[in-house]
C-alpha cells in the first residue's frame, strides 16, 4: 500500500494519461451538449416594457405613480442612497453602509420624473401654467392636492382617448399636469426624456427603470412570470427556463421569517450569504467542517477502484 | 558571437527559474497520472473548464456583433442559446467539481489555495451570470435589474455598481469579470498542476468500519 500520504505527494503507481486529448474532447462534447440545447430549447427573450406602453395599458397606474412621484411618496422617492436623501436605506444594528456610501445616482423623482420633462414639452401654455402653479404653492397645498388626486384616482375610469378622468374635487392643477405627462409618455416621448446623460448616446436606464418599478406593469408581468420574490424569483427566468439556479441559496433566505418580514432584508440576507461565502472559501481552516468528508465515507464510492486494488 | 551571462540580479531570469522550479514541463503537462485517478467524479473539473471554453467563445461571438445583435437575427439568438446554456452546464459542472472536491477534502497536503481559488471562482462567477442577465435588453434584464438593486445598495455596493446602467453593466460583463474568472481559472489550474490531484485517505487514518462497503479501507 506504498504511496498513500495524506498530507503528502503520491509515491504509488502512475497510469499513462492523455490531458490534452481529455480537454478537447470535453469541449468537443460541452460544445455538442450546448448546441442540442440550444437547438431544443432556445432562449427566452421577452420583449423590454416601455413607459409607453405602461401608460397605454394602464393609464391610471401610470398616473397614479406619477402623482406618488410628484409628492415624493412613491417607492423611488423615499427610497434614500444611492438616490437621494429621504430615507436613510437599510443597515444591521449602527452598521449602515447603504447611508454611509451616499447619494452616488441623484434623483429628485418630482423634477426628474414629472416637472422637467413636462417643462420639455412645447407650445402647451396650459402645461406650463400649471406646473407654474404647482411650483409656487405652498408645500402644503401641494400635499393636500397630491393627497386628494390619489384618492380620486383609486375610482378613476379611462376616456376612450386613453385620458384619465376622476371625480370633481379640490386638485389645483394636477390633472392639468398629470395628463399632459400622461399624452407625453403615451406619445414615447417620456422613455427618451428620462434617460438621464447628456450625452448624445446614452447607456445608463436608473431613471426610466426605477420609474416603471414604481409602477404595476413591471411587477404585473413578473408576477405572470414566476419572477416575484415570494414565487422564489430570484432565481427564475422568464418562461420555462432554468435562470440562476445558483442563486437558491439568496432566495431561500427572502422565504423564511426573520428575513421575510424584516424592512433590512436585503441586508440581512447579503451578510448571511456573505458569511457563508467566507466560510466556504475558508473550508479547509474551519475545524468540523473540513472534518466531514473523512467521518462520511463518500470517498469510499470515489475511490472504489482504489481501494478495491489496494484489498486485492 | 557569443551571448552575454545575464547577471543572477536578472528578474526575468529569476522569474523564469521561479517558474520552471514549481511547474517543470512535465508536472504542467503531465502524460500519466496517479492510478486512483480513476472515477466519474473527476469529469466534471474538466467539464467545468471546457464549459468555459464554450462560454468565452460563444460570448465571443456576440459581443464581436454587438448586443443588438442576437435580439434582431435568428443566428445572433441561436449564438445567445448556446451561451446561455453553455454558462448553465459551467455552473452545474462546476457545482458536482466542488462537491466532489469537498468529500475527497481536497485541499490536503497543502492543496487549501487550489480549494481558495476553485471557491471564489465559482463566487465570481455569480455576478459575472448577473451582469449578463442584467444586459440583455429584454425584460428579463428590466425586471432582474430592478430587483437586484435593492441587495447591492443595502450593502452600498450599489454607489459604485449599478445594475440598472447599461452601460456599465455590459463592460462587466463582456470584460472586467470574465477576465477575472479566467485569471482565476488559470491559478487554480496551475496550482492543481504543480501540487497534483489529492490522493485518496490513507487506510491507516480511516476509522474502521464494521459494515464496510466493498471496496472500503479496512
Amino acid at each position: 500500500m506504498s504511496g498513500r500520504e495524506d498530507s503528502g505527494t503520491w509515491t504509488g503507481g502512475y497510469a499513462p494519461y492523455d490531458l490534452v486529448k481529455e480537454l478537447c474532447v470535453a469541449v468537443g462534447v460541452i460544445a455538442l451538449l450546448a448546441v442540442l440545447l440550444a437547438v431544443l430549447f432556445s432562449s427566452p427573450d421577452d420583449p423590454p416594457s416601455t413607459i409607453a406602453q405602461w401608460s397605454r395599458q394602464m393609464p391610471v397606474d401610470f398616473v397614479s405613480t406619477a402623482t406618488a412621484e410628484l409628492d415624493g411618496s412613491s417607492g423611488t422617492g423615499g427610497y434614500g442612497p444611492p438616490y437621494n436623501h429621504n430615507g436613510s436605506g437599510q443597515h444591521i444594528a449602527f452598521i449602515e453602509l447603504q447611508k454611509w456610501l451616499g447619494v452616488s445616482h441623484p434623483i429628485d423623482t418630482a423634477n426628474d420624473f414629472v416637472i422637467n420633462p413636462l417643462r420639455s414639452v412645447p407650445g402647451a401654455p396650459a402645461l406650463h401654467s400649471a406646473i407654474a402653479t404647482y411650483q409656487a404653492a405652498p408645500t402644503k397645498t401641494q400635499e393636500g392636492w397630491s393627497t386628494a388626486y390619489a384618492t380620486a384616482l383609486e375610482k378613476a375610469t379611462t376616456g376612450p382617448n386613453g385620458a384619465v378622468r376622476v371625480a370633481p374635487g379640490e386638485y389645483g392643477p394636477l390633472p392639468v399636469m398629470m395628463n399632459g405627462l400622461l399624452v407625453l409618455a403615451q406619445s414615447g416621448g417620456l422613455d427618451g426624456a428620462l434617460l438621464s446623460s447628456r450625452q448624445f448616446y446614452k447607456t445608463d436606464y436608473t431613471k426610466p427603470l426605477l420609474f416603471m418599478a414604481d409602477g404595476g406593469l413591471l411587477s404585473g408581468r413578473a408576477e405572470q412570470q414566476h419572477l416575484l420574490g415570494d414565487q422564489w424569483g430570484m432565481m427564475n427566468e422568464t418562461g420555462s427556463y432554468p435562470g440562476q439556479v445558483w442563486l437558491w441559496l439568496y432566495t431561500l433566505w427572502y422565504q423564511v421569517e426573520p428575513f421575510k418580514s424584516s424592512e433590512n432584508a436585503d441586508a440581512l440576507v447579503m451578510l448571511v450569504m456573505g458569511a457563508l461565502s467566507l466560510a466556504f472559501i475558508l473550508i479547509p481552516f474551519i475545524p468540523g467542517i473540513r472534518d466531514l468528508p473523512r467521518r462520511i465515507p463518500i470517498y469510499r464510492l470515489i475511490w472504489r477502484e482504489h481501494y478495491r486494488a489496494q484489498r486485492t | 558571437m557569443s551571448v552575454a551571462t545575464p547577471p543572477k540580479t536578472s528578474w526575468t531570469t529569476r522569474t523564469r527559474e521561479h517558474a520552471v522550479d514549481a511547474l517543470p514541463p512535465e508536472k504542467l503537462l503531465p502524460d500519466s497520472q496517479p492510478t486512483y485517478v480513476a472515477s466519474w467524479i473527476y469529469v466534471f473539473g474538466v467539464a467545468s473548464l471546457a464549459s468555459l471554453i464554450v462560454v468565452v467563445g460563444s460570448g465571443t461571438i456576440l459581443a464581436l456583433k454587438g448586443p443588438a445583435w442576437w435580439h434582431e437575427t435568428g443566428i445572433g439568438h441561436f449564438f445567445n442559446s448556446i451561451h446561455l446554456w453553455a454558462v448553465e452546464l459551467f455552473f452545474f459542472a462546476m457545482v458536482v467539481h466542488l462537491w466532489g472536491k469537498y468529500w475527497m477534502a481536497a485541499w490536503r497536503g497543502g492543496r487549501a489555495r487550489v480549494w481558495i481559488t476553485g471557491a471564489v471562482t465559482f463566487i465570481v462567477a455569480i455576478p459575472t451570470a448577473l451582469t449578463g442577465y442584467v444586459s440583455q435588453q429584454n425584460f428579463d434584464a428590466q425586471w432582474i435589474s430592478t430587483q437586484a438593486k435593492d441587495g447591492l445598495n443595502s450593502t452600498g455596493i450599489g454607489a459604485f455598481f449599478n445594475v440598472t446602467d447599461f452601460g456599465q453593466m455590459y463592460s462587466y460583463h463582456v470584460l472586467l469579470l470574465p477576465a477575472a474568472v479566467i485569471a482565476l481559472v488559470v491559478g487554480h489550474v496551475l496550482l492543481v498542476r504543480r501540487h497534483g490531484v489529492v490522493p485518496p485517505f490513507p487506510l491507516e487514518s480511516v476509522r474502521p468500519s464494521p459494515s464496510s462497503a466493498e471496496g472500503a479501507p479496512s
